[in-house]
């Protein structure tokens, strides 16, 4: 839409379509009212002090409030259309030796990266991160939906392609979870904010087993219930498609579930781990040697029997955990607990 | 040479940044100068030192550092030349929010960090406002969805600028930075070029060491708010 038109528009109308408008005035100290005016009424109301504080003039002001539109517009339409595939084209490792590899993660896939600290799974996911083009000391190259990135789109940082859930995050904003989630639904653009409110708290909840309220301050969350609210917010409200999950074996969460609810909702995710249990829970894993993707080993059928029977032992060890925390005494067979 | 002008507010990170940078930049075979303009005291010329990086430290005293910033700036470039360097880094601390060292032309980067409060992008104004790019620091450490409400703010705030998440201590996201750095542009003297946004003014009593405080004592470009 041009300029002009915004400018013509009824301010109630304007807001209505492009809430994003209040916020850009608000940072200059310019209130719009609700209803009567026009944009343009506005701004020329505006006295020509207010705006040299700012280091700005009426035509200044226009341009950048012309650019800011049009990035909220770009932004809004980024979300409409997702990235589906991620392809990585090998490059090479530490020792210089070729990586023939083109691996393509498409959305619902569960990928384990696995490998011992210092083997290059950090320099994976920064290759994929900062969508290398051969440009990375890996020589890697990342297409998205088969297609190198748009060269300006990625200097301008416009797609973040990874989120992160690790231990060592937490919340530091002061904010009930409703507050919390709201001003993540409004930085998304997200028209029903409400409904994203509704959808992620009552996911966060189901996921921690212990509930709690949308008005406790995230910073009073356990940390079981923060990690679930992560979970939730990453899987429902994050822009970026792929989720990266480092070492979340003791997050106090159902494991299981998080895993599905970001399948379910089209995210690839990209584990670092070493639990079998999450391990085995991929479709495919990653064997990180040297700085290189060294092997792809896909979950055999065998594995996945075997995997049934690890959650058989890991639910007996979760009857036994609930038992401690309930003051129990804990009285058990070893042969009859393995049987 | 190539010159960048790096600012934020103090502890952002930016001494991190740059350092992680010019790692990278030096190991491609650049000669790399910096300038750390400082209030009363600086160590981060011994962090730059150790790196390696020749370093001159200014200390603006009982100046407004910025003003202080633009009064040495041309004579810092022509040390740059003379010392052969492909590259300087004008690294200064952003302190009353209101400042900013960017200089037309001359690529501007301001380094912000997740934990200083969803305010921060609006309350520290031009230095943000007018920066050629935006780096965001300390992501590891705070969740992805405020990591998300911080960036989307840091783009309201300055919607032309590419806006970078960078980790100081690992130097994860500092490619595309470099890319930016690499790209700057050089220049032989700076004399002549404007700062993109103008510095805060006083000439008052207080500006020339007055301590007293009442009427008789404020002389000069004074301003008082409204308590009625």
């Amino acid at each position: 839409m041009m300029l002009d038109e915004l400018l013509q528009q009824p301010l109630p109308q304007l807001l209505k379509e492009r809430p994003y408008v209040r916020d850009f005035f608000a940072a200059m100290g310019i209130p719009l009212p609700s209803k009567g005016q026009r944009l343009g009424q506005v701004i020329d109301a505006v006295p020509a002090e207010q705006l040299t504080e700012f280091g700005l003039d009426r035509q200044e002001l226009m341009t950048q409030f012309a650019e800011f539109v049009k990035q909220m517009e770009q932004f809004k339409a980024g979300a409409a259309q997702p990235v589906r595939t991620v392809t990585i084209l090998g490059g090479c490792d530490k020792a210089g030796q070729p990586e023939e590899i083109q691996l393509e993660l498409t959305v619902g896939d569960v990928v384990c990266v696995v490998g011992p600290t210092g083997s290059g799974k950090s320099r994976l996911l920064a290759d994929i991160e900062c969508l290398a083009q051969g440009d990375t000391p890996s020589g890697r190259r990342i297409l998205l939906d088969g297609e190198p990135a748009d060269e300006s789109a990625r200097l301008a940082g416009e797609t973040r392609l990874v989120a992160q859930l690790s231990q060592n995050m937490n919340f530091v904003m002061d904010l009930s979870v409703q507050e919390f989630i709201a001003l993540h639904a409004e930085s998304r653009l997200v028209d029903d904010i409400d409904g994203a409110i509704e959808q992620v708290f009552a996911t966060a909840v189901d996921l921690a087993g212990e509930p709690f309220t949308l008005a406790t301050p995230v910073t009073a969350l356990s940390g079981g219930q923060s990690r679930a609210l992560m979970i939730a917010d990453v899987a429902c409200l994050s822009a970026s498609p792929i989720v990266l999950i480092d070492e979340i074996e003791n997050a106090g969460v159902d494991r299981r579930r998080a895993l599905e609810l970001l399948v379910k909702q089209e995210k690839i995710v990209l584990m670092a781990t070493h639990d079998p249990i999450l391990a085995l829970s991929g479709h495919r894993r990653l064997v990180i040697k040297n700085g290189g993707i060294a092997a792809v080993i896909e979950t055999s059928d065998e594995e996945r029997r075997g995997l049934e029977q690890l959650n058989v032992l890991d639910r007996k060890l979760a009857e036994l955990r609930d038992q401690v925390r309930q003051g129990r005494r804990i009285s058990f067979d070893l042969d009859l607990f393995l049987s | 040479m190539k010159l960048v002008t790096v600012a934020g507010p103090p502890s952002s990170g930016k001494t991190s940044v740059v350092l992680r940078v010019a790692e990278s930049l030096v190991a491609e075979g650049l000669r790399i100068g910096i300038i750390k303009f400082d209030c009363l005291s600086s160590e981060d010329e011994h962090r730059y030192a150790r790196a390696g990086l020749p370093v001159k430290t200014g200390l603006a005293g009982g100046l407004c550092p910025d003003h202080f910033f633009i009064a040495n700036i041309e004579q810092g470039l022509q040390w740059g030349i003379r010392s052969g360097f492909d590259l300087l880094i004008s690294e200064s601390a952003g302190l009353c929010n209101r400042c900013s060292p960017h200089i037309d032309e001359v690529l501007a980067v301001c380094v912000v960090d997740n934990l200083s409060g969803m305010h921060t992008p609006r309350k520290i104004g031009p230095m943000l406002k007018t920066a050629d790019v935006a780096v965001i620091t300390k992501g590891d450490i705070v969740s992805q969805a405020e990591r998300e409400v911080f960036a989307f703010r840091v783009r309201q705030v300055n919607p032309k600028a590419a806006v970078l998440p960078v980790n100081g201590l690992t130097g994860q996201g500092s490619l595309l930075l470099q890319r930016h750095i690499k790209g700057a542009r050089p220049f032989g003297t700076l004399e002549g070029k404007r700062l993109r946004f103008s510095m805060p003014a006083a000439l008052c009593s207080y500006c020339l060491g007055e301590t007293r405080i009442g009427p008789d004592c404020q002389i000069g470009n004074i301003k008082t708010m409204d308590f009625s």
